[in-house]
């Protein structure tokens, strides 16, 4: 392994979040983004080919170091470490709604979602998944919502590109589309 | 099918065993969705009589929380439901009352999908370990203070403690005789007209007379009984009839 790769392994390792690229930079200020890159991929494909325990991931913008899923089950039942709790379908919902939508606000969240959201939003912020990034100009200057690198982080996104395209979402309802219906529904909704 | 919905909330549900606990569901477009879904229905061409009769016979064990939405949801079928009879005329500019509600619920639906996605994600990520997992939950809610009789004493006596000793100030009533001196300055001046302060305060005279006697004198001569007057400084003060006072 490179003294770079070597480097870079003890910089993750010290980390419990992840570490941005341009942060891995200043490790080595002699390093070439490519070298850099290539000392990444060298590190990955050492856990990987070799068989570590644990892997390197690109999220957030960044890189971390995280044990393989085949292991979750006997570190939680030896009490090493415990998985964090699972967010509610609530909770789900209006994260996606605002992924989607940012920057959002709660009644445009409530339009989608067809319930009031106010102390989901909250639960949310204080996790640190949302955060308010704005208001809006309109009426009341509502507060506008977005996601946090947190949101990233708990989803293992690289970036919110990674999401799928909301016109690549199927529609799985379209069961026997008629032609002549649908095109008339969407003119009647524009 | 009965077209007409008869809102019979105190009966039982026409069919128990199909009623789903509303809590499984996360909104009213949630519960509509699994509505078009069981029924098999297209949700082009939504059957919205059909729709809202099961809509409303799932809504009838709503908690209070939940009301709001559901009904708000259930009014909106109605209404679908009344429009929908009504004549077309123009069928060329005739517009869909469903139109609006597709639109919201293919948007849900797509918004569902993202939430698969999120949860796929999500529990992938759960089954990893980073090197001190950081993503941190909230600081759990302080625990219960516990604390025993004495601790408690104890502290408010620490906190007594700190309080300052308050300025006491003992409140002993006057032993002066001011009338009685007022008396005495009167009945000797009625019978003199001046004399000296040493001739009214006795050498022997305690504290309590002397100042009685002072305090008497100067009240008297406030009212303008008497006049006070010392030649010079120490000297033996003169007390006289006030003449003025004497004429009027």
């Amino acid at each position: 392994m490179t003294s770079l790769a070597k480097l870079l392994e003890a910089a993750l390792f010290a980390s419990g979040r992840p570490i941005a690229t341009e942060e891995l930079a200043v490790l080595d200020p002699d390093a070439s983004p490519a070298e850099l890159q290539s000392a990444l991929d060298e590190l990955r494909e050492r856990y990987d080919v070799d068989g570590h325990g644990v892997e390197l991931l690109e999220i957030a913008g960044g890189w971390q170091i995280l044990t393989r899923a085949e292991y979750t089950e006997a570190i939680e039942r030896a009490q090493l470490a415990a998985r964090p709790a699972r967010l509610s379908g609530a909770a789900l919902e209006t994260l996606a709604i605002i992924a989607y939508r940012q920057p959002i606000s709660r009644s445009e969240i409530e339009e989608i979602r067809g319930v009031a959201v106010g102390s989901v939003l909250k639960s949310l912020h204080e996790r640190g998944l949302i955060d308010v990034v704005g208001r809006a100009e309109g009426l009341g200057r509502p507060l506008l919502y977005g996601t946090t690198p947190v949101f990233l982080e708990h989803f293992a996104l690289r970036h919110l590109e990674e999401l799928p395209r909301a016109d690549e979402l199927a529609i799985a309802l379209r069961v026997q589309p008629r032609e002549t219906e649908a095109a008339a529904v969407t003119e009647a909704s524009e | 099918m009965t077209s007409a919905y008869t809102p019979d909330l105190n009966g039982p549900p026409p069919d128990s065993s199909f009623v789903v606990e509303l809590t499984a569901f996360s909104g009213p477009l949630d519960l509509l969705l699994a509505l078009i879904r069981d029924e098999k229905v297209d949700i082009y061409d939504i059957p919205i009589a059909r729709i809202c009769e099961q809509f409303v016979i799932r809504i009838r064990t709503l908690g209070l929380n939940e009301a709001a939405d559901y009904l708000e949801m259930a009014a909106r079928l109605l209404r679908i439901k009344a429009q929908m009879l009504l004549p077309r005329g123009d069928e060329e500019q005739w517009e869909d009352p469903r139109a609006e509600l597709v639109r919201r619920l293919l948007e849900y639906q797509q918004m569902r999908e993202v939430v698969d996605v999120l949860e796929r994600r999500g529990e992938e990520r759960r089954n990893q370990f980073a090197r001190a997992y950081l993503p941190q939950a909230p600081a759990p809610p302080q625990a219960p203070l516990a604390l025993s009789l004495s601790e408690l004493l104890s502290a408010v006596d620490r906190v007594l403690r700190t309080v300052r000793e308050p300025n006491m100030h003992e409140v002993i009533p006057r032993a002066l005789d001011i009338p009685g001196a007022i008396s005495i300055i009167r009945s000797v001046l009625a019978l003199r007209a001046r004399i000296l302060w040493t001739e009214i305060v006795e050498h022997t005279a305690e504290p309590w007379q002397i100042l009685s006697t002072l305090l008497g004198l100067l009240e008297l001569a406030k009212v303008g009984e008497l006049r006070v007057n010392q030649p010079k400084p120490f000297a033996n003060v003169e007390i006289s009839r006030d003449v003025a006072s004497e004429a009027a």
